[in-house]
């Protein structure tokens, strides 16, 4: 017999060039909820998914129980009594919870023996748990709080001991998430294990029993929750030399480019993405988001681009509110005129389109200038011209303009696109994840383009999960969490440990 | 692997695949597989007569082509180009019947291209509104729009455009004025001497609809927002590109392309419309599409092929009575399977072949 | 009373083979894999079973025939759209038009009559059977009418399919295969990780989807005419992807589609030429364009909505 449920002995994992997870060990207590907290990156969702048999790990063991095992998929490890609530639910949406939660496990031929006996059991564990999880209702109309309970229900019902939570708080209402931290104590008093992942330090000083913090790959602590304190965690969290220089001097900023007042959107659910924001950028400044991904920073870029319509508030750009535009064009097109650039965050997805040949996503968003058209048809010659252009000054290899995008590295993906919207010589540039997937040559060569552009008089708006960057970068700070602006602070004075703070979510 | 080879070896397998089971259902029906192909190449290009035929099909074939072909560039999957041409057939007709004794050549003929379009367009914006404005799924809507279209045919011919005392469901011929002059006749005002054959104007203006296709499709604002919004529509959306408009747009002139097969037919050939005018040659534009990789070039080699393998069909089926016109649809279905639905089947392997090659 | 007696008595006869295949369809797209070939796996069908009624004598072994030939076909399907993760849609279309094609060219090769089979005799066909009592209860007003006129006197065929559909609706919504059927139709990627194998169940759906397609093709070629006539299906496949759709991939609605289908198809030819009070006549055309027009509509969202199910079309890649 062993104290621990779970024991991770050098788990290494490598993807490519990436090495996602480097000599993890961790030992995760009977009975006990057990955090892992680290930032985007950090390679805690690798590690689950190793533990949970999607992952194979190249060196490194697992002990279930004392027991050493092999976990080939996570059929396995549900055998082991391994369950997982993934990040986003894997629930058939016009399926009854019952229905949902018997799925795989139905236990025969025929359905109704087997939903018999699974409705007792969801009766049973709704009442030791207070789940509250009506066996009947339909899952797609049940609110995001009450869906993850119906994952959790599933992998009780399979009989689950140890069950892992992938950031189960992000799409949840604080009360959700009160309610679900009720359940989880529930479960631990019944002797169950929790692993909880998360970024979020307010939810692990609250609950857990222990904590793992987790940075570049490698586990840099190991602590009982009672040992340590926020500051301390969000310290190992993030907390590290910033090796990113930038050479920048001092410049006073100028008029106001951009001016966001009380932006607000809800989905369709009635969540709130974004959730008033107010903040300008002026010229000759860069302004950094900083904040765990997911926290509303996406949609801010997307919004401020055109490429979402906001359900309310004031996007004053220039002194004018651009939503006040009427306009036949798409509102990214029209802004894009206006002298809006937009480095989308995801490249590959948005950016450009990698079956066409770089000369063709050279234009992607500004095929309607005249400069690229004569008489209606694209001059093959200007278009030509314009990569290679663009490949002599932002050095882009191979240097052929005819080879389509897909083929180049990320790093010269990125630059294809910085080269365009710089090109287009806009008054204000949205830049998501500059340099996510890039080498370290090219990182450098980004980020001294992106401080040219703003000596030169332009604004820009940095949204980068990457703290080390926001840091190098920004002239200020802005920190989003949960869709709002939860602080700003002056780069010179920011340090890592009052922005982790602030990225977990405690309010200035 | 090189994309030469991509473009050249891997349809010419999916090809040869489609062939080699022809010649295997050839062969168990007690055919010889190899006179077969012999007999229909000879029928289909030996002589003048035969190669003015397999132009005349290849005309239909390369509108029909060209018209799925823009569809897929913008991402849809047009099943409606026979139901398109057989409502484009009806615009013509409407012009014809109506203006056939009163107009000249020089004014009706553009006027029944322009109704020809404009129909077969009109047929195609629905199902591409619906898809951009409702969701609703393009290929059902556009397999009902045919059937649809096949009714509405059979009421009107049956009902009012059939011709007086008739007893087919046809409707009179067309006046001398909405011709189309054949090749023949236009080469004989030239003094040159070709075997008469439908092969008519039309041909040209199908060779004219290629070039403007390559230009429109690769080197036009219109085409470039065109293929956006087929390959990535998130890209399409950032750039600002209007998607819905695109979708539409392109249905549109997918419709109008497939118009043209009408005029092919109609006043090129038989110069009256019946229930049956269109005969398969919007499904067969499916086939054509496809296998030329909805490029102008690869269409016009694959319309040439089905052109062919139509005219010598012809003419084998006179040699070998048990092989008949369904052999060629049953080739054509083996195309759709191998060159579309099956189109990389091969490459893993071609690939290996070139990798070996390269690490030598 | 005799006129509607004998109209029901033939929507059930039209209806028989769109039920059929709209449960095929149900099998298939109920999956999550799009299935336009309907049409081409009927007439195969309908083409093997005549076929090999004539030169065996026996409907039973043409029966075996068709079922076999549209499996085939399905399994061709399946194999593009499961295992090769190809284009659903120019898959179904590559099967209707193989199927057009072939059977022609293989009935001109072996029975040399214009690509049709010859007619079939007596022994070789499926007939009307008459159920227990019905000439007895002939007599009996309206209820005995309603057994022998209407209920009695139809092929085993039909009173297989009247079987078929609780069943099929019973293993949809009863059995564990039904509910993996859906759940891998809806979210594949939650049926994966719940340990249900998605290509097993599309693979098997398919195959269910080709048996019954099979009955259907034979009952137009061995019962209904006794021969098998070039494209007899004459787009039945595709109006019984339209009742599916009516349906709203549902089983028991399906059904009803075809039943409503079916009733406008036989009401058809009666109205022919008939002057109806207000309306005048109807051509026979506008009726058969119902089906479709109905479609098209719901489709839109015009008329109720017609959602598919989720991952209808999507090649299943398993995430991670």
């Amino acid at each position: 017999m062993t104290d621990f449920a779970i024991e991770l002995n050098g788990i290494c994992k490598r993807f490519g060039a990436v090495q996602a997870n480097r000599d993890v060990s961790m030992n995760i207590a009977k009975g006990s909820i057990h955090g892992i907290i680290g930032e985007n990156g950090a390679g805690k969702s690798t590690l689950m998914s190793i533990l949970y048999g999607y992952y194979h790990a190249d060196s490194g063991s697992i002990a279930v129980d004392g027991k050493t095992v092999r976990i080939r998929n996570s059929q396995e490890a549900i055998r082991l009594g391994i369950g997982m609530v993934h990040q986003h639910f894997m629930l058939v949406d016009n399926f009854t919870v019952l229905e949902n939660i018997v799925l795989g496990a139905e236990g025969g031929l025929l359905l109704k023996d087997g939903m018999a006996k699974a409705r007792e059991h969801l009766q049973a564990l709704n009442r030791d748990y207070s789940l509250e999880v009506d066996p009947d209702a339909i899952v797609g109309e049940l609110g995001v709080g009450l869906q993850q309970r119906v994952e959790i229900l599933k992998a009780l019902y399979r009989g689950a001991d140890v069950l892992i939570l992938d950031e189960p708080t992000a799409v949840l209402t604080p009360q959700e998430a009160d309610h679900l931290f009720c359940i989880l104590r529930a479960l631990r008093e019944q002797g169950k294990t929790v692993i909880l992942i998360t970024h979020k330090l307010r939810e692990v000083m609250d609950i857990t029993d222990a904590v793992s913090v987790m940075r570049a790959g490698t586990v840099v602590g190991n602590v009982r929750t009672a040992d340590v304190d926020k500051e301390k965690l969000a310290d190992l969290m993030v907390g590290r030399k910033v090796t990113l220089k930038v050479d920048k001097a001092e410049r006073a900023p100028g008029a106001a480019v951009l001016d966001v007042r009380q932006l607000c959107l809800t989905d369709a659910r009635g969540v709130k993405l974004l959730d008033g924001l107010n903040f300008q950028v002026r010229a000759g400044e860069i302004v950094g988001i900083a904040g765990v991904s997911g926290n509303g920073q996406s949609e801010l870029l997307e919004v401020l681009a055109g490429m979402l319509e906001p359900t309310s508030g004031e996007i004053r750009y220039q002194g004018a509110d651009l939503l006040q535009e009427k306009s036949s064009q798409p509102r990214a097109a029209l802004y894009r005129k206006k002298g809006i650039a937009h480095v989308p965050e995801d490249r590959s997805r948005e950016g450009l389109v990698k079956s066409f040949p770089m000369f063709e996503n050279a234009i992607l968003g500004y095929h309607d200038d005249k400069s690229v058209s004569k008489g209606g048809l694209f001059s093959r010659k200007m278009l030509l011209e314009r990569s290679r252009d663009f490949i002599r000054q932002f050095d882009i290899r191979p240097d052929n303009a005819q080879l389509r995008v897909g083929l180049l590295s990320g790093g010269n993906q990125q630059k294809v696109v910085l080269a365009r919207e710089i090109h287009a010589n806009p008054e204000l540039l949205l830049i998501g994840q500059p340099t996510r997937g890039v080498d370290i040559g090219a990182i450098e060569f980004i980020h001294k383009r992106l401080v040219e552009l703003r000596d030169a008089g332009k604004a820009i708006l940095l949204v980068s999960v990457e703290l080390e960057e926001i840091l190098a970068l920004s002239d200020r700070i802005l920190v989003m969490a949960g869709g709002q602006i939860s602080g700003e602070v002056a780069a010179r004075d920011a340090d890592t440990i009052s922005l982790g703070l602030l990225m977990g979510g405690h309010k200035h | 692997m090189p994309r030469w080879a991509q473009l050249t070896v891997l349809p010419a397998l999916n090809l040869l695949a489609a062939l080699l089971v022809t010649g295997f259902v050839t062969w168990m029906i007690g055919e010889d597989p190899w006179e077969c192909l012999q007999l229909l190449v000879s029928g289909a290009f030996g002589s003048g007569e035969g190669i003015g035929y397999t132009l005349f099909y290849t005309t239909g074939f390369i509108f029909t082509g060209l018209a799925v072909a823009t569809a897929f560039h913008a991402g849809l999957f047009n099943i409606g180009g026979e139901g398109q041409a057989y409502l484009a057939g009806l615009g013509v007709t409407l012009v014809v019947l109506a203006f056939d004794h009163t107009l000249p050549p020089i004014v009706l003929v553009p006027l029944c291209i322009l109704a020809a379009m404009g129909f077969g367009a009109a047929w195609a914006f629905i199902p591409g509104w619906l898809q951009a404005k409702r969701g609703s799924h393009i290929v059902v809507t556009t397999i009902m729009f045919n059937f649809i279209a096949y009714s509405l045919m059979l009421y009107l011919i049956g009902h009012h455009l059939i011709e007086a005392g008739s007893q087919n469901p046809t409707t009179r011929e067309f006046g001398q004025a909405s011709w189309i002059p054949a090749i023949h006749q236009v080469a004989a005002g030239m003094g040159i001497s070709l075997p008469s054959t439908p092969l008519n104007l039309t041909f040209v203006m199908a060779l004219l609809a290629c070039g403007l296709f390559y230009l429109l499709v690769w080197h036009s604002r219109w085409g470039f927002q065109l293929r956006t919004v087929g390959v990535n529509e998130s890209a399409a959306r950032y750039a600002g590109i209007n998607v819905s408009k695109t979708i539409i747009l392109a249905m549109c002139v997918s419709g109008a392309l497939s118009g043209f097969a009408a005029i092919n037919e109609l006043l090129g050939s038989t110069h009256r419309m019946n229930v049956s005018f269109t005969n398969g040659v919007g499904f067969v534009g499916i086939a054509v599409a496809l296998m030329g990789r909805n490029h102008p070039v690869g269409i016009i080699l694959s319309a040439l092929l089905f052109g062919g393998l139509t005219q010598g069909g012809l003419e084998l089926s006179f040699e070998k009575p048990v092989i008949t016109r369904e052999m060629i649809i049953f080739i054509q279905g083996l195309i759709i399977l191998f060159c579309g639905a099956l189109e990389n089947l091969f490459e893993p392997f071609i690939a290996g072949l070139f990798k070996r090659k390269e690490d030598k | 009373m005799e006129q509607l007696f004998s109209l029901l008595d033939s929507t059930i006869r039209v209806a028989t083979p769109l039920v059929l295949a709209a449960l095929a369809g149900m099998f298939s797209e109920r999956s999550g894999v799009v299935d336009i070939g309907l049409e081409g796996k009927m007439l195969v069908a309908a083409f093997a079973a005549a076929a090999a009624a004539f030169v065996t004598h026996s409907p039973w072994l043409g029966l075996l025939a068709g079922i076999m030939a549209s499996v085939s076909l399905a399994m061709v399907h399946a194999f593009v759209s499961v295992t090769y993760n190809g284009n659903q849609l120019i898959s179904g279309m590559a099967i209707n038009t193989i199927a057009s094609g072939i059977t022609p060219v293989l009935g001109l090769a072996w029975f040399q009559q214009g690509g049709n089979t010859p007619q079939l005799d007596d022994d070789s066909r499926f007939h009307d059977i008459s159920l227990p009592l019905a000439d007895a209860l002939s007599n009996v007003p309206v209820i005995g009418h309603l057994y022998s006129k209407l209920l009695s006197g139809h092929s085993i065929l039909v009173y297989l399919t009247v079987l078929i559909i609780p069943v099929v609706s019973w293993v949809v919504y009863r059995s564990r295969f039904g509910l993996r059927l859906r759940a891998v139709g809806e979210n594949p990627h939650a049926a994966d990780t719940a340990g249900v194998s998605v290509a097993r169940v599309r693979y098997i759906a398919l195959f269910w989807g080709g048996v019954l397609c099979g009955v259907a093709g034979t009952f137009l070629s061995v019962y209904q005419t006794g021969s098998f006539i070039k494209e007899m299906t004459a787009g039945k496949g595709f109006l019984a992807l339209a009742a599916l759709i009516f349906g709203k991939w549902r089983p028991l609605p399906a059904v009803l589609g075809c039943l409503l289908f079916a009733f406008a198809d036989a009401s058809q030819i009666r109205l022919e030429g008939v002057d109806l009070p207000i309306v005048g006549q109807i051509p026979s055309q506008a009726i058969q364009v119902i089906p479709y027009v109905l479609t098209v509509l719901l489709l839109a969202g015009f008329v109720g909505r017609a959602v598919a199910p989720k991952a209808i079309g999507v090649p299943f890649v398993k995430s991670r």
